[in-house]
Protein backbone atom coordinates (compact mmCIF):
# COMPACT_ATOMS: atom_id res chain seq x y z
CA UNK A 1 0.00 0.00 0.00
CA UNK A 2 1.28 3.44 -0.25
CA UNK A 3 3.22 4.65 2.09
CA UNK A 4 2.55 8.85 3.16
CA UNK A 5 6.18 9.74 3.53
CA UNK A 6 7.45 7.59 0.84
CA UNK A 7 8.50 10.02 -2.49
CA UNK A 8 6.12 10.30 -5.30
CA UNK A 9 8.75 8.21 -7.31
CA UNK A 10 11.78 6.11 -6.29
CA UNK A 11 13.22 5.30 -9.43
CA UNK A 12 16.42 2.66 -8.89
CA UNK A 13 19.09 1.41 -11.17
CA UNK A 14 16.54 1.64 -13.95
CA UNK A 15 17.47 -0.07 -17.37
CA UNK A 16 16.42 -0.55 -20.33
CA UNK A 17 17.75 -2.85 -23.69
CA UNK A 18 16.45 -2.95 -27.20
CA UNK A 19 18.34 -5.94 -29.22
CA UNK A 20 21.68 -5.44 -27.48
CA UNK A 21 21.59 -2.03 -27.75
CA UNK A 22 21.36 -0.15 -24.04
CA UNK A 23 19.02 3.01 -24.39
CA UNK A 24 18.29 3.49 -20.41
CA UNK A 25 21.43 3.06 -18.56
CA UNK A 26 21.24 2.80 -14.94
CA UNK A 27 19.33 5.57 -14.09
CA UNK A 28 18.42 6.17 -9.98
CA UNK A 29 16.77 9.39 -9.13
CA UNK A 30 13.86 10.48 -6.65
CA UNK A 31 10.74 12.71 -7.08
CA UNK A 32 9.18 14.08 -3.91
CA UNK A 33 5.39 15.21 -3.96
CA UNK A 34 4.61 18.15 -5.60
CA UNK A 35 7.88 18.67 -7.67
CA UNK A 36 7.84 18.89 -11.15
CA UNK A 37 10.44 17.33 -12.65
CA UNK A 38 11.84 18.29 -16.20
CA UNK A 39 13.81 15.32 -18.00
CA UNK A 40 15.66 17.06 -20.72
CA UNK A 41 17.69 16.16 -22.98
CA UNK A 42 18.59 15.97 -27.21
CA UNK A 43 16.36 13.24 -29.26
CA UNK A 44 16.86 9.55 -29.08
CA UNK A 45 18.56 10.35 -25.24
CA UNK A 46 15.79 7.73 -23.71
CA UNK A 47 13.64 10.18 -22.12
CA UNK A 48 10.59 8.61 -23.76
CA UNK A 49 11.72 5.23 -22.70
CA UNK A 50 12.69 6.08 -18.97
CA UNK A 51 8.88 7.65 -18.59
CA UNK A 52 7.36 4.94 -20.12
CA UNK A 53 9.10 2.50 -18.00
CA UNK A 54 7.44 4.77 -14.72
CA UNK A 55 3.72 3.51 -15.67
CA UNK A 56 5.15 0.26 -17.12
CA UNK A 57 4.08 1.14 -20.98
CA UNK A 58 7.89 -0.37 -21.71
CA UNK A 59 8.73 -2.90 -18.60
CA UNK A 60 12.60 -2.48 -17.20
CA UNK A 61 15.15 -4.82 -17.79
CA UNK A 62 16.48 -4.01 -14.53
CA UNK A 63 16.00 -2.22 -11.59
CA UNK A 64 12.75 -1.28 -10.03
CA UNK A 65 10.34 2.15 -9.86
CA UNK A 66 8.25 2.86 -6.40
CA UNK A 67 5.10 5.24 -6.97
CA UNK A 68 4.53 6.82 -3.09
CA UNK A 69 6.46 3.61 -1.68
CA UNK A 70 4.53 0.73 -3.70
CA UNK A 71 6.52 -1.27 -6.43
CA UNK A 72 4.86 -0.24 -9.96
CA UNK A 73 4.91 -3.85 -10.53
CA UNK A 74 2.23 -5.40 -7.54
CA UNK A 75 -0.47 -4.83 -9.60
CA UNK A 76 -1.25 -5.48 -13.10
CA UNK A 77 0.13 -2.61 -15.22
CA UNK A 78 -3.60 -1.68 -16.74
CA UNK A 79 -4.44 -0.87 -13.32
CA UNK A 80 -1.32 0.76 -12.21
CA UNK A 81 -1.78 3.42 -15.16
CA UNK A 82 -5.72 4.33 -14.27
CA UNK A 83 -4.11 5.48 -11.37
CA UNK A 84 -1.42 7.95 -13.20
CA UNK A 85 -2.12 10.72 -15.65
CA UNK A 86 -0.57 10.45 -19.15
CA UNK A 87 -0.19 13.23 -21.45
CA UNK A 88 1.55 12.84 -25.42
CA UNK A 89 2.48 14.80 -27.96
CA UNK A 90 0.00 14.98 -30.06
CA UNK A 91 -2.62 14.39 -27.33
CA UNK A 92 -3.75 11.17 -28.96
CA UNK A 93 -7.46 12.03 -28.35
CA UNK A 94 -9.98 9.82 -29.27
CA UNK A 95 -10.97 11.36 -32.61
CA UNK A 96 -14.70 8.67 -32.14
CA UNK A 97 -15.57 10.58 -29.08
CA UNK A 98 -16.36 13.97 -27.59
CA UNK A 99 -14.68 15.78 -25.74
CA UNK A 100 -16.89 15.27 -22.10
CA UNK A 101 -16.50 11.04 -23.29
CA UNK A 102 -12.56 11.36 -23.55
CA UNK A 103 -11.96 13.68 -20.04
CA UNK A 104 -14.39 11.16 -18.62
CA UNK A 105 -11.83 7.95 -20.32
CA UNK A 106 -10.40 7.05 -16.59
CA UNK A 107 -13.32 7.62 -14.20
CA UNK A 108 -15.62 5.21 -16.70
CA UNK A 109 -12.74 2.57 -16.65
CA UNK A 110 -12.45 2.88 -12.81
CA UNK A 111 -16.47 3.03 -12.73
CA UNK A 112 -17.68 6.28 -11.30
CA UNK A 113 -21.17 7.21 -11.25
CA UNK A 114 -22.09 9.10 -14.08
CA UNK A 115 -23.53 11.86 -12.29
CA UNK A 116 -19.81 12.01 -10.17
CA UNK A 117 -17.91 11.73 -14.09
CA UNK A 118 -20.25 14.72 -15.52
CA UNK A 119 -19.40 16.42 -12.29
CA UNK A 120 -15.95 16.33 -13.06
CA UNK A 121 -15.64 16.86 -16.69
CA UNK A 122 -17.87 20.14 -15.78
CA UNK A 123 -15.07 20.94 -13.48
CA UNK A 124 -12.00 20.21 -15.57
CA UNK A 125 -13.35 22.16 -18.48
CA UNK A 126 -13.79 25.07 -16.58
CA UNK A 127 -10.79 25.28 -15.10
CA UNK A 128 -9.15 24.95 -18.67
CA UNK A 129 -11.22 28.02 -19.80
CA UNK A 130 -13.43 25.77 -22.02
CA UNK A 131 -17.21 26.39 -21.77
CA UNK A 132 -18.75 23.30 -21.38
CA UNK A 133 -22.12 24.45 -23.16
CA UNK A 134 -19.77 24.76 -25.80
CA UNK A 135 -17.53 22.46 -25.84
CA UNK A 136 -18.35 19.00 -23.86
CA UNK A 137 -20.32 17.79 -26.99
CA UNK A 138 -17.70 18.93 -29.52
CA UNK A 139 -15.08 16.31 -31.26
CA UNK A 140 -11.57 16.59 -30.80
CA UNK A 141 -11.39 17.61 -34.47
CA UNK A 142 -13.64 20.66 -33.97
CA UNK A 143 -10.97 22.08 -31.17
CA UNK A 144 -8.34 23.99 -32.50
CA UNK A 145 -4.79 23.08 -31.56
CA UNK A 146 -4.24 24.66 -28.20
CA UNK A 147 -7.57 23.33 -27.00
CA UNK A 148 -6.92 20.04 -28.19
CA UNK A 149 -4.11 20.07 -26.09
CA UNK A 150 -5.84 21.41 -23.11
CA UNK A 151 -8.58 18.42 -23.00
CA UNK A 152 -5.34 15.79 -23.15
CA UNK A 153 -4.23 17.31 -19.61
CA UNK A 154 -7.80 17.51 -18.23
CA UNK A 155 -8.24 13.84 -19.64
CA UNK A 156 -5.46 12.81 -17.87
CA UNK A 157 -6.03 14.78 -14.23
CA UNK A 158 -9.75 13.42 -14.55
CA UNK A 159 -9.65 10.40 -11.87
CA UNK A 160 -7.65 13.12 -10.00
CA UNK A 161 -4.45 11.07 -10.03
CA UNK A 162 -1.67 12.35 -7.48
CA UNK A 163 1.03 11.63 -10.67
CA UNK A 164 0.89 13.27 -14.48
CA UNK A 165 3.39 12.12 -16.80
CA UNK A 166 4.33 14.27 -19.59
CA UNK A 167 6.20 13.39 -23.12
CA UNK A 168 6.50 16.59 -24.92
CA UNK A 169 3.14 17.91 -24.02
CA UNK A 170 3.30 21.14 -25.60
CA UNK A 171 5.79 19.82 -28.19
CA UNK A 172 2.94 20.98 -31.28
CA UNK A 173 2.09 23.92 -29.92
CA UNK A 174 2.96 27.47 -31.66
CA UNK A 175 5.17 29.75 -29.11
CA UNK A 176 2.50 31.85 -28.13
CA UNK A 177 0.03 29.43 -27.51
CA UNK A 178 2.91 27.36 -25.91
CA UNK A 179 3.79 29.36 -23.13
CA UNK A 180 -0.05 30.19 -21.99
CA UNK A 181 -0.28 25.91 -21.91
CA UNK A 182 3.06 26.06 -19.56
CA UNK A 183 1.85 29.40 -17.43
CA UNK A 184 -1.87 27.19 -17.10
CA UNK A 185 0.50 23.87 -16.03
CA UNK A 186 1.98 25.53 -13.40
CA UNK A 187 -1.47 27.22 -12.06
CA UNK A 188 -3.18 24.18 -12.37
CA UNK A 189 -0.34 22.03 -10.39
CA UNK A 190 -0.38 24.82 -7.78
CA UNK A 191 -4.00 24.38 -7.29
CA UNK A 192 -3.91 20.29 -6.89
CA UNK A 193 -0.40 19.59 -5.75
CA UNK A 194 0.33 17.05 -8.66
CA UNK A 195 3.28 15.70 -8.82
CA UNK A 196 4.31 15.91 -12.31
CA UNK A 197 7.17 14.09 -14.52
CA UNK A 198 8.27 16.09 -17.97
CA UNK A 199 10.09 15.15 -20.67
CA UNK A 200 11.05 17.99 -23.37
CA UNK A 201 14.29 18.87 -25.27
CA UNK A 202 13.73 22.59 -24.77
CA UNK A 203 15.84 24.04 -22.31
CA UNK A 204 14.10 26.83 -22.10
CA UNK A 205 10.96 24.79 -20.98
CA UNK A 206 12.32 22.67 -18.42
CA UNK A 207 14.16 26.18 -16.87
CA UNK A 208 10.48 27.46 -17.16
CA UNK A 209 8.72 24.52 -15.39
CA UNK A 210 10.74 22.40 -13.45
CA UNK A 211 11.63 22.35 -9.69
CA UNK A 212 14.54 20.15 -10.72
CA UNK A 213 15.95 18.58 -13.85
CA UNK A 214 17.47 15.62 -15.11
CA UNK A 215 19.62 16.23 -17.83
CA UNK A 216 19.56 13.22 -19.99
CA UNK A 217 22.42 12.06 -22.78
CA UNK A 218 22.63 8.55 -24.59
CA UNK A 219 20.71 6.98 -21.38
CA UNK A 220 22.48 8.14 -18.76
CA UNK A 221 21.11 11.06 -16.44
CA UNK A 222 24.32 13.37 -16.33
CA UNK A 223 23.13 15.65 -13.79
CA UNK A 224 20.10 15.98 -11.39
CA UNK A 225 19.52 19.54 -9.89
CA UNK A 226 17.44 22.63 -9.53
CA UNK A 227 17.52 24.65 -12.48
CA UNK A 228 19.75 27.54 -10.87
CA UNK A 229 22.28 24.75 -9.84
CA UNK A 230 22.14 23.26 -13.25
CA UNK A 231 23.27 26.67 -15.21
CA UNK A 232 25.46 27.81 -12.35
CA UNK A 233 27.75 24.57 -12.09
CA UNK A 234 26.79 22.30 -15.16
CA UNK A 235 28.17 19.24 -14.58
CA UNK A 236 29.34 18.30 -17.92
CA UNK A 237 30.30 20.10 -20.99
CA UNK A 238 27.27 18.60 -22.55
CA UNK A 239 25.04 20.02 -19.76
CA UNK A 240 26.76 23.33 -21.01
CA UNK A 241 26.33 23.10 -24.53
CA UNK A 242 23.01 22.21 -23.92
CA UNK A 243 22.53 25.48 -21.71
CA UNK A 244 23.77 27.17 -24.66
CA UNK A 245 26.70 29.24 -23.21
CA UNK A 246 25.63 33.19 -24.89
CA UNK A 247 21.76 32.53 -23.16
CA UNK A 248 23.35 31.58 -19.55
CA UNK A 249 23.46 34.96 -17.77
CA UNK A 250 19.47 35.56 -19.30
CA UNK A 251 18.63 31.76 -18.37
CA UNK A 252 19.79 32.47 -14.68
CA UNK A 253 17.84 35.61 -14.50
CA UNK A 254 14.26 34.14 -15.80
CA UNK A 255 14.40 32.55 -12.43
CA UNK A 256 14.42 35.08 -10.81
CA UNK A 257 11.06 37.94 -10.00
CA UNK A 258 11.01 41.57 -9.63
CA UNK A 259 10.02 41.59 -6.55
CA UNK A 260 13.65 39.74 -4.90
CA UNK A 261 15.63 42.77 -6.05
CA UNK A 262 13.20 45.41 -5.23
CA UNK A 263 14.70 48.52 -3.86
CA UNK A 264 13.22 51.85 -2.03
CA UNK A 265 13.11 54.79 -4.34
CA UNK A 266 11.21 56.29 -7.75
CA UNK A 267 11.78 56.14 -11.21
CA UNK A 268 10.61 57.10 -14.45
CA UNK A 269 8.47 55.40 -17.25
CA UNK A 270 6.56 52.88 -17.88
CA UNK A 271 6.38 49.93 -14.78
CA UNK A 272 6.95 46.77 -14.01
CA UNK A 273 5.01 44.02 -11.63
CA UNK A 274 7.12 42.54 -9.00
CA UNK A 275 5.85 38.70 -10.34
CA UNK A 276 7.81 39.85 -13.65
CA UNK A 277 10.58 37.81 -14.37
CA UNK A 278 14.01 39.47 -14.20
CA UNK A 279 14.97 38.49 -17.47
CA UNK A 280 11.87 40.86 -18.75
CA UNK A 281 13.01 43.63 -16.12
CA UNK A 282 16.66 43.68 -17.39
CA UNK A 283 15.13 43.72 -21.21
CA UNK A 284 13.05 46.54 -20.39
CA UNK A 285 16.09 48.27 -18.54
CA UNK A 286 18.09 47.59 -21.58
CA UNK A 287 15.72 48.47 -24.63
CA UNK A 288 14.19 52.02 -23.27
CA UNK A 289 17.51 53.07 -21.90
CA UNK A 290 16.23 53.08 -18.26
CA UNK A 291 18.96 52.67 -14.79
CA UNK A 292 15.91 51.71 -13.11
CA UNK A 293 12.36 50.69 -13.33
CA UNK A 294 9.17 51.90 -11.06
CA UNK A 295 7.38 48.37 -9.36
CA UNK A 296 3.93 48.98 -9.36
CA UNK A 297 1.28 46.59 -7.94
CA UNK A 298 -2.63 47.25 -8.50
CA UNK A 299 -1.88 50.67 -8.82
CA UNK A 300 0.58 50.91 -5.54
CA UNK A 301 4.37 51.99 -6.02
CA UNK A 302 6.43 49.05 -4.34
CA UNK A 303 10.11 50.92 -5.26
CA UNK A 304 12.30 50.21 -7.93
CA UNK A 305 14.47 47.33 -9.75
CA UNK A 306 17.60 48.67 -11.00
CA UNK A 307 19.80 47.78 -13.86
CA UNK A 308 23.02 47.35 -12.47
CA UNK A 309 21.39 44.75 -9.49
CA UNK A 310 19.73 43.31 -12.70
CA UNK A 311 23.24 42.88 -14.14
CA UNK A 312 25.35 41.53 -10.95
CA UNK A 313 22.09 39.10 -10.37
CA UNK A 314 23.37 37.91 -13.78
CA UNK A 315 26.30 36.60 -13.49
CA UNK A 316 27.68 33.42 -12.31
CA UNK A 317 26.72 32.51 -8.97
CA UNK A 318 29.67 32.30 -6.08
CA UNK B 1 -36.02 16.80 -50.24
CA UNK B 2 -32.72 16.47 -52.10
CA UNK B 3 -33.29 15.67 -55.81
CA UNK B 4 -30.90 12.75 -55.54
CA UNK B 5 -32.91 11.46 -52.67
CA UNK B 6 -36.17 11.38 -54.99
CA UNK B 7 -34.41 9.60 -57.79
CA UNK B 8 -33.54 7.13 -55.15
CA UNK B 9 -37.15 6.73 -54.08
CA UNK B 10 -38.73 7.00 -57.29
CA UNK B 11 -36.53 3.83 -57.84
CA UNK B 12 -37.12 1.37 -55.17
CA UNK B 13 -40.41 2.01 -56.02
CA UNK B 14 -40.48 0.59 -59.58
CA UNK B 15 -38.64 -1.99 -58.37
CA UNK B 16 -40.79 -3.26 -55.73
CA UNK B 17 -43.80 -2.20 -58.02
CA UNK B 18 -42.15 -4.75 -60.61
CA UNK B 19 -41.32 -7.66 -58.03
CA UNK B 20 -45.01 -7.71 -56.58
CA UNK B 21 -46.66 -7.18 -60.12
CA UNK B 22 -44.23 -7.84 -62.65
CA UNK B 23 -47.45 -8.40 -65.36
CA UNK B 24 -48.12 -5.07 -65.30
CA UNK B 25 -45.11 -3.87 -66.88
CA UNK B 26 -45.29 -6.33 -70.06
CA UNK B 27 -45.85 -3.50 -72.15
CA UNK B 28 -42.11 -1.92 -71.68
CA UNK B 29 -40.74 -5.69 -72.64
CA UNK B 30 -43.02 -7.01 -75.17
CA UNK B 31 -41.43 -4.78 -78.08
CA UNK B 32 -38.43 -6.64 -77.43
CA UNK B 33 -40.16 -10.16 -77.92
CA UNK B 34 -41.52 -11.89 -81.51
CA UNK B 35 -45.13 -11.37 -80.89
CA UNK B 36 -45.39 -14.93 -80.04
CA UNK B 37 -42.88 -14.80 -76.86
CA UNK B 38 -44.11 -13.98 -73.25
CA UNK B 39 -42.61 -10.92 -72.29
CA UNK B 40 -42.90 -11.32 -68.56
CA UNK B 41 -40.89 -14.40 -66.43
CA UNK B 42 -43.62 -16.57 -64.83
CA UNK B 43 -42.44 -20.47 -64.26
CA UNK B 44 -41.42 -18.99 -60.75
CA UNK B 45 -42.40 -15.59 -58.92
CA UNK B 46 -40.02 -12.85 -58.92
CA UNK B 47 -40.72 -12.10 -55.57
CA UNK B 48 -39.65 -15.49 -54.35
CA UNK B 49 -36.58 -15.86 -56.22
CA UNK B 50 -35.54 -12.03 -55.43
CA UNK B 51 -35.81 -12.62 -51.57
CA UNK B 52 -34.17 -16.02 -52.42
CA UNK B 53 -31.14 -14.20 -54.12
CA UNK B 54 -30.96 -11.59 -51.42
CA UNK B 55 -31.01 -14.30 -48.65
CA UNK B 56 -28.32 -16.37 -49.99
CA UNK B 57 -26.31 -12.96 -50.78
CA UNK B 58 -26.44 -11.50 -47.16
CA UNK B 59 -26.44 -14.87 -45.41
CA UNK B 60 -23.05 -15.55 -47.29
CA UNK B 61 -21.65 -11.98 -46.66
CA UNK B 62 -22.78 -11.78 -43.08
CA UNK B 63 -20.53 -15.45 -42.83
CA UNK B 64 -17.66 -13.98 -44.46
CA UNK B 65 -17.96 -10.82 -42.77
CA UNK B 66 -17.68 -12.33 -39.46
CA UNK B 67 -15.21 -14.98 -40.26
CA UNK B 68 -13.28 -11.97 -42.38
CA UNK B 69 -13.17 -9.65 -39.20
CA UNK B 70 -12.41 -12.34 -36.53
CA UNK B 71 -9.46 -13.29 -38.64
CA UNK B 72 -8.05 -9.32 -38.98
CA UNK B 73 -8.80 -8.79 -35.11
CA UNK B 74 -6.94 -11.99 -33.88
CA UNK B 75 -4.01 -11.35 -36.54
CA UNK B 76 -3.77 -7.81 -35.56
CA UNK B 77 -3.19 -8.79 -32.05
CA UNK B 78 0.30 -9.04 -30.52
CA UNK B 79 -0.07 -12.80 -30.29
CA UNK B 80 -1.65 -13.59 -33.79
CA UNK B 81 0.95 -11.46 -35.38
CA UNK B 82 3.22 -14.53 -37.09
CA UNK B 83 -0.23 -15.36 -38.86
CA UNK B 84 -0.94 -11.88 -40.54
CA UNK B 85 0.70 -13.55 -43.68
CA UNK B 86 -0.89 -16.82 -43.73
CA UNK B 87 -4.28 -15.56 -43.40
CA UNK B 88 -3.41 -13.38 -46.10
CA UNK B 89 -3.05 -15.84 -48.64
CA UNK B 90 -5.97 -17.82 -47.65
CA UNK B 91 -8.48 -15.17 -48.15
CA UNK B 92 -5.81 -14.96 -51.74
CA UNK B 93 -6.58 -18.08 -52.52
CA UNK B 94 -10.57 -18.05 -52.14
CA UNK B 95 -10.37 -15.05 -54.45
CA UNK B 96 -8.50 -16.61 -57.17
CA UNK B 97 -10.92 -19.74 -57.92
CA UNK B 98 -13.11 -18.73 -60.48
CA UNK B 99 -16.78 -19.14 -59.29
CA UNK B 100 -17.96 -21.29 -61.91
CA UNK B 101 -15.14 -23.48 -60.33
CA UNK B 102 -15.89 -23.44 -57.05
CA UNK B 103 -19.25 -24.22 -58.11
CA UNK B 104 -18.43 -27.79 -59.63
CA UNK B 105 -16.42 -28.49 -56.91
CA UNK B 106 -18.83 -27.63 -54.72
CA UNK B 107 -21.77 -29.23 -56.36
CA UNK B 108 -20.39 -33.01 -55.75
CA UNK B 109 -19.92 -32.82 -51.98
CA UNK B 110 -23.16 -30.22 -51.43
CA UNK B 111 -25.55 -31.51 -54.17
CA UNK B 112 -27.35 -29.38 -56.28
CA UNK B 113 -29.33 -26.01 -54.99
CA UNK B 114 -28.36 -23.17 -52.94
CA UNK B 115 -25.47 -24.80 -51.05
CA UNK B 116 -22.24 -24.68 -53.78
CA UNK B 117 -23.53 -20.84 -54.31
CA UNK B 118 -23.48 -20.00 -50.39
CA UNK B 119 -20.08 -21.57 -50.21
CA UNK B 120 -18.86 -19.72 -53.48
CA UNK B 121 -20.03 -16.25 -52.15
CA UNK B 122 -18.56 -16.93 -48.36
CA UNK B 123 -15.11 -17.61 -50.41
CA UNK B 124 -15.47 -14.70 -52.44
CA UNK B 125 -16.46 -12.27 -50.13
CA UNK B 126 -13.60 -13.21 -47.86
CA UNK B 127 -10.89 -10.85 -49.71
CA UNK B 128 -12.54 -7.71 -49.60
CA UNK B 129 -13.67 -7.91 -46.37
CA UNK B 130 -10.37 -8.92 -45.10
CA UNK B 131 -7.95 -6.85 -46.35
CA UNK B 132 -10.32 -3.46 -45.39
CA UNK B 133 -10.48 -4.62 -41.79
CA UNK B 134 -7.22 -4.95 -41.69
CA UNK B 135 -6.58 -1.64 -43.33
CA UNK B 136 -8.75 -0.85 -40.31
CA UNK B 137 -7.47 -2.32 -37.50
CA UNK B 138 -3.93 -1.55 -38.39
CA UNK B 139 -4.89 3.14 -39.22
CA UNK B 140 -5.52 3.70 -35.77
CA UNK B 141 -3.33 6.50 -35.13
CA UNK B 142 -0.17 6.15 -32.86
CA UNK B 143 -0.85 8.49 -30.68
CA UNK B 144 -4.47 7.35 -30.07
CA UNK B 145 -3.25 3.67 -29.62
CA UNK B 146 -0.72 5.22 -27.14
CA UNK B 147 -3.03 7.21 -25.40
CA UNK B 148 -5.64 4.66 -24.73
CA UNK B 149 -2.60 1.97 -23.50
CA UNK B 150 -1.64 5.03 -21.45
CA UNK B 151 -5.19 5.42 -19.43
CA UNK B 152 -5.31 2.25 -19.01
CA UNK B 153 -7.38 0.39 -20.98
CA UNK B 154 -7.27 -3.50 -21.21
CA UNK B 155 -6.68 -4.88 -24.50
CA UNK B 156 -10.36 -6.00 -25.01
CA UNK B 157 -11.85 -2.02 -23.88
CA UNK B 158 -9.19 -0.85 -26.80
CA UNK B 159 -10.51 -3.07 -29.23
CA UNK B 160 -13.95 -2.31 -29.10
CA UNK B 161 -14.14 1.24 -27.66
CA UNK B 162 -10.90 2.61 -29.78
CA UNK B 163 -9.98 0.48 -32.76
CA UNK B 164 -13.23 -1.19 -34.07
CA UNK B 165 -15.67 2.17 -33.98
CA UNK B 166 -12.54 4.09 -35.66
CA UNK B 167 -12.03 1.25 -38.40
CA UNK B 168 -16.10 1.06 -38.76
CA UNK B 169 -16.19 3.03 -41.99
CA UNK B 170 -13.41 1.01 -43.80
CA UNK B 171 -14.59 -2.18 -42.46
CA UNK B 172 -18.30 -1.04 -44.46
CA UNK B 173 -16.67 -0.40 -47.52
CA UNK B 174 -14.94 -3.89 -47.58
CA UNK B 175 -18.82 -5.49 -46.73
CA UNK B 176 -20.22 -2.95 -49.36
CA UNK B 177 -18.33 -4.45 -52.35
CA UNK B 178 -18.79 -7.92 -50.71
CA UNK B 179 -21.99 -7.36 -51.49
CA UNK B 180 -22.17 -5.84 -54.92
CA UNK B 181 -19.76 -8.59 -56.16
CA UNK B 182 -21.45 -11.73 -54.59
CA UNK B 183 -24.82 -10.05 -56.10
CA UNK B 184 -23.79 -10.25 -59.28
CA UNK B 185 -21.91 -13.63 -58.96
CA UNK B 186 -25.02 -15.46 -57.33
CA UNK B 187 -26.90 -15.34 -60.84
CA UNK B 188 -24.21 -18.04 -61.86
CA UNK B 189 -25.54 -20.04 -59.10
CA UNK B 190 -28.79 -20.99 -61.02
CA UNK B 191 -26.95 -22.96 -63.26
CA UNK B 192 -26.54 -25.46 -60.40
CA UNK B 193 -30.49 -24.98 -59.20
CA UNK B 194 -29.66 -22.44 -56.60
CA UNK B 195 -32.44 -20.49 -56.55
CA UNK B 196 -32.11 -16.87 -57.81
CA UNK B 197 -32.91 -14.47 -60.08
CA UNK B 198 -29.88 -15.70 -62.48
CA UNK B 199 -32.94 -18.32 -63.51
CA UNK B 200 -34.93 -15.68 -65.26
CA UNK B 201 -31.68 -15.16 -67.09
CA UNK B 202 -31.33 -18.65 -67.93
CA UNK B 203 -34.24 -19.18 -69.25
CA UNK B 204 -33.90 -15.97 -71.22
CA UNK B 205 -31.12 -17.49 -73.00
CA UNK B 206 -32.18 -20.88 -73.24
CA UNK B 207 -35.53 -19.90 -75.29
CA UNK B 208 -33.96 -16.67 -76.96
CA UNK B 209 -36.44 -14.08 -74.48
CA UNK B 210 -34.41 -10.77 -74.83
CA UNK B 211 -37.21 -9.95 -72.17
CA UNK B 212 -36.34 -12.47 -69.68
CA UNK B 213 -32.40 -11.55 -70.02
CA UNK B 214 -33.25 -7.97 -69.86
CA UNK B 215 -35.44 -8.27 -66.67
CA UNK B 216 -33.36 -10.85 -64.48
CA UNK B 217 -30.53 -8.22 -65.15
CA UNK B 218 -32.32 -5.15 -64.46
CA UNK B 219 -33.47 -6.40 -60.61
CA UNK B 220 -29.91 -7.32 -59.68
CA UNK B 221 -28.19 -4.22 -61.10
CA UNK B 222 -30.81 -2.03 -59.54
CA UNK B 223 -30.67 -3.96 -56.17
CA UNK B 224 -26.64 -3.83 -56.21
CA UNK B 225 -27.28 0.22 -57.05
CA UNK B 226 -29.47 0.73 -54.06
CA UNK B 227 -27.39 -1.03 -51.65
CA UNK B 228 -24.06 0.14 -52.40
CA UNK B 229 -25.64 3.80 -52.38
CA UNK B 230 -27.08 2.90 -48.94
CA UNK B 231 -24.22 1.83 -47.12
CA UNK B 232 -21.77 4.15 -48.51
CA UNK B 233 -23.93 6.59 -47.42
CA UNK B 234 -23.44 5.11 -43.89
CA UNK B 235 -19.82 5.06 -44.23
CA UNK B 236 -20.10 9.03 -44.63
CA UNK B 237 -21.78 9.36 -41.94
CA UNK B 238 -19.49 7.54 -39.34
CA UNK B 239 -16.37 8.72 -41.16
CA UNK B 240 -17.81 12.17 -40.51
CA UNK B 241 -18.03 11.58 -36.75
CA UNK B 242 -15.28 10.46 -36.96
CA UNK B 243 -13.47 13.18 -38.42
CA UNK B 244 -11.90 10.75 -40.70
CA UNK B 245 -10.66 11.26 -44.28
CA UNK B 246 -13.89 9.56 -46.18
CA UNK B 247 -12.69 5.75 -46.90
CA UNK B 248 -12.11 5.28 -50.76
CA UNK B 249 -15.00 3.75 -52.45
N1 LIG C 1 10.44 -0.10 -29.17
C1 LIG C 1 11.72 0.18 -29.48
N2 LIG C 1 12.48 -0.74 -30.12
C2 LIG C 1 13.77 -0.50 -30.44
N3 LIG C 1 14.40 0.64 -30.15
C3 LIG C 1 13.71 1.60 -29.52
C4 LIG C 1 12.34 1.43 -29.15
N4 LIG C 1 11.91 2.55 -28.53
C5 LIG C 1 12.96 3.39 -28.51
N5 LIG C 1 14.04 2.83 -29.10
C6 LIG C 1 15.37 3.46 -29.23
O1 LIG C 1 15.77 3.89 -27.97
C7 LIG C 1 16.45 5.13 -28.05
C8 LIG C 1 15.80 6.12 -27.10
O2 LIG C 1 14.51 6.42 -27.58
P1 LIG C 1 13.54 7.42 -26.82
O3 LIG C 1 13.39 6.97 -25.42
O4 LIG C 1 12.29 7.52 -27.63
O5 LIG C 1 14.36 8.77 -26.89
P2 LIG C 1 13.84 10.28 -26.69
O6 LIG C 1 12.46 10.26 -26.14
O7 LIG C 1 14.84 10.89 -25.76
O8 LIG C 1 13.92 10.92 -28.04
C9 LIG C 1 16.40 5.57 -29.49
O9 LIG C 1 17.64 5.28 -30.09
C10 LIG C 1 15.32 4.72 -30.08
O10 LIG C 1 15.59 4.45 -31.43
MG1 LIG D 1 10.69 11.13 -26.93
Amino acid sequence: MSQPTAPMIAIEGLCKDYEGRRVVEDVSLTIGRGEIVAVVGTSGSGKTTLLRMVNRLVEPSAGRVTIEGEDTRAQPPHLLRRRIGYVIQGNGLFPHRTVAQNIGTVPRLLGWDRARIAARVKALLEIFQLDPAEFAGRLPHELSGGQQQRVGVARALAAEPHLLLMDEPFGALDPIIRAKAQEDLLAIQKSFGTTIMLVTHDMDEAIALGTRIAVMDQGRVLQYAPPEDIIARPATPFVDALLGRGDRPFRLLSLGHVRDLLEPGTAQGEPIGPEASLREAFAECLWSGRDALPVIENGQALGIVRREALARQAGRPQ
Amino acid sequence: MRPGLVIRLLVLGLLVAFIFAPGAFGWAFAPLNRPNQPPIYTQSSLLRLTLSHLGIVLGAVLAASIVAIGLAIVVTRRAGEDFLPLSRSLANIGQTFPPVAVLALAVPILGFGNGPTFVALFLYGLLPIFENALTGLTATPPAVREAARGMGMTGWQRLVGVELPLALPVILAGVRLSIVISLATATIGSTVAASTLGEVIIAGLLSNNIAFILQGGLIVAVLAVLIYDGLSAIERRLGRRGGAPLPAA
